[in-house]
């Protein structure tokens, strides 16, 4: 697995097989982000989810049914050079960006010019364009985070990793003449989830936990075989959860093909 | 009202009245579009059928069909200028008005289709070089600079604009310097008709669009030149036999045209050869590859009929059609096969933007078709009716054929 030039990447692995679909994580995020809420929220494939719970079944009757559960946040892709994500590199106005520091992908809003070719770049509809103006009713704009811009229409946003988090906790850090901690930098999502599912930090850091959950045998990445090298792990005990997170030709054994997941 | 001191000298034209009722269809569809772009410059985006899963839509489509069709402007002047083909010196001024306004059209409509028009500029000022986007932005704006220069010296000459001493003068030195935008046109068009089919084969993430290639430039980079460079003469060639037909008038030699339709032919093969062996690499050893099968590519309602389309009706049947000869010397064969082979190279692009969007890559995700709205029909008619009414104002006015009046020898 590639890192930024600092040696930090920081990710997340998820269990799978913790996760019970609550949907706490994508509330959490919503609030988190200033994530509007439209007057049409059933219009999903125009609605804002930085990030999106997926259900998946192994598509087997009742009584033999499973169901799982896919937090799909931005997945923070390195590439196969290590540096080459699938949007970043196309936007023409720079409007986003793949950090050197943290290999976190941002999003500026205010120099995008929503010409959604990122959107059509990303393979895990982790990027969302704002269709509409978001309305503000009275009262709701009252809790809104000052620490990050909402969005106008027209523009490309997506999860960032709470960037601001790691910002307020470099500038503690910083005054305190120490590194960003583990505990001082964890996404809204990571603290929001009840059942311990999603477990945030840099993952090339052997003192976070992450660093041992992603070398898993049950680990895997959704898409390996694009060669995306994304930040966000997930780890599942059953093999047809692990079999939906890429595409396999019908003859193709699972463990032949994988090409990340437990390293 | 009488007009006919505007026309070219040794020519007639229709009376004002069917011209004017043609410049009021035109004028009508237009309106159509005016109405779109203000609903979706006002209310925003939304009142297109686009979304998060389908980015792109028909504005993308027909953005790079016109785009592949107004090549003709471009590889006619290289011919014209750069190669000396004389007989296309017939032609070149109707390709330049074409491709004037195909480019012109296409960035009309790309300013309504970003989501911040007002910010259009940040992908000069903030350029990202690595963006085949960026390369495409670029490009189409400084040709259509080259076209607005070689547009002007025709409209210049205008039998009353041509009194003018000086404008007269004018567009007699722009005309003998016309081969440095000829050369200048061909190096723009030649990497923006790249980057487009660039911008496809470099989403690595997107199997349907995705590309090997080489160095920094997937393979669609280069079938996108080729594509167009084949359909351009094409299109060109049809629209003044179109010309031909509704004005009654002989307007260019069957020999200009034979030649266009050679030229094109012949780049077609070159292109099919090409393009049918990217389609089994890619159908049989890249896809595979990622852990799918091209079935999955295909279905309902964007099956295999448009694999069929593209390459099968808008490619080796026009192309077998243009490299006959007995084909070059018909009218109506000819003029259908140069029609089938605009028709591939616009499903091409069609195929490539809307099909590329509509496969899943998640295996858990769901396919989702799109339909446009009235209002993306209508800025796409927008652009039709714009052609049409430039057009028909350019030849009504603007010696573009001179051959005409040798060839109407009773106007």
């Amino acid at each position: 697995m590639s890192s930024s030039s600092s040696g930090i990447r920081y990710g997340m692995v998820i269990d799978v097989d913790k996760c019970t679909g609550c949907g706490a994580c994508s509330v959490a995020c919503m609030s988190e982000n200033n994530i509007g809420v439209l007057p049409d929220e059933t219009d999903k494939v125009r609605s804002i989810t930085w990030l999106r719970v997926y259900q998946i079944d192994n598509h087997k009757p009742y009584p033999d049914t499973q169901i799982a559960f896919f937090p799909r946040p931005c997945q923070h892709c390195a590439g196969a050079l290590g540096h080459h994500t699938p949007c970043v590199s196309v936007c023409p106005a720079t409007a986003t960006d793949r950090d050197e520091e943290t290999g976190i992908v941002s999003q500026i809003p205010t120099r995008c010019i929503g010409c959604r070719y990122c959107v059509a770049a990303c393979p895990y509809h982790a990027r969302y364009f704002n269709w509409f103006d978001v309305p503000w009713p009275d009262g709701l704009d009252r809790p809104l985070s000052p620490f990050v811009a909402p969005r106008m229409r027209g523009v490309v946003e997506k999860c960032t990793f709470c960037f601001h988090r790691y910002q307020r906790a470099k500038n503690k850090a910083f005054v305190d003449g120490s590194t960003v901690a583990e505990k001082d930098y964890q996404t809204a999502c990571t603290e929001a989830c009840p059942s311990g599912a999603i477990t945030f930090g840099d993952l090339n850091n052997p003192e976070h936990k992450v660093h041992e959950l992603k070398k898993s045998p049950y680990a895997f990445r959704l898409l390996e075989r694009l060669h995306t090298n994304t930040a966000v792990y997930y780890m599942s005990t059953r093999e047809w959860v692990r079999r939906q997170a890429d595409n396999y030709l019908s003859h193709e054994k699972l463990a032949k093909v994988q090409a990340g997941g437990g390293h | 009202m009488d007009d006919s001191k505007f026309w070219p000298r040794g020519t007639t034209r229709c009376g004002t009245v069917p011209f004017g009722l043609w410049m009021l269809f035109c004028l009508l569809m237009l309106g159509w579009a005016l109405v779109s772009a203000f609903l979706v410059l006002y209310k925003g985006l939304n009142q297109t059928n686009m979304n998060d899963y389908f980015a792109f839509g028909v504005w993308i489509v027909v953005d790079l069909a016109v785009i592949a069709l107004g090549a003709g402007a471009f590889f006619t002047g290289f011919m014209t200028y750069v190669l000396k083909r004389e007989e296309l010196k017939n032609i070149i001024n109707a390709a330049v008005i074409i491709g004037f306004i195909c480019y012109s059209g296409a960035i009309l409509m790309l300013g309504i289709d970003i989501g911040q028009p007002i910010r259009g500029w940040f992908g000069f000022w903030h350029a990202n070089v690595h963006s085949m986007l960026t390369e495409v932005m670029f490009c189409i704006t400084t040709y259509l600079i080259v076209l607005i220069v070689e547009f002007v010296p025709l409209i210049l000459e205008n039998r009353q604009i041509n009194k003018v001493p000086d404008l007269h003068f004018f567009a007699h030195n722009l005309h003998t310097i016309m081969i440095v935008f000829a050369a200048t046109g061909t190096f723009l068009s030649f990497f923006h008709q790249g980057s487009l089919g660039g911008m496809y084969g470099v989403l690595f993430a997107r199997p349907f669009a995705a590309r090997t290639g080489v160095l920094i430039w997937p393979w669609t980079f280069f079938l996108f030149i080729l594509s167009a460079i084949a359909a351009g003469p094409s299109f060109t060639t049809s629209i003044v036999m179109i010309t031909e037909i509704v004005s009654g008038k002989k307007l260019t030699t069957q020999k200009t045209k034979a030649m266009m339709a050679k030229v094109s032919g012949y780049l077609l093969l070159f292109y099919l050869v090409l393009k049918i062996s990217d389609t089994l690499y890619w159908a049989f050893v890249q896809t595979p590859g990622m852990g799918l099968s091209p079935s999955v590519y295909y279905q309902a309602p964007y099956g295999t009929w448009l694999l069929i389309a593209e390459l099968g009706i808008g490619g080796i049947l026009p192309c077998i059609l243009l490299l006959s000869p007995q084909v070059r010397s018909s009218y109506f064969i000819l003029l259908v096969a140069m029609l089938l082979n605009c028709f591939g190279v616009t499903m091409n692009r069609f195929v490539m933007t809307i099909q590329s969007l509509a496969i899943p890559v998640l295996p858990f995700e769901k396919f989702i078709a799109y339909l446009p709205t009235w209002q993306e029909w209508g800025i796409s008619a927008g652009v039709v009716a714009y052609g049409f009414i430039v057009f028909s104002l350019a030849y009504r006015y603007l010696p573009v054929f001179p051959q005409e009046p040798k060839l109407n020898p009773t106007d």
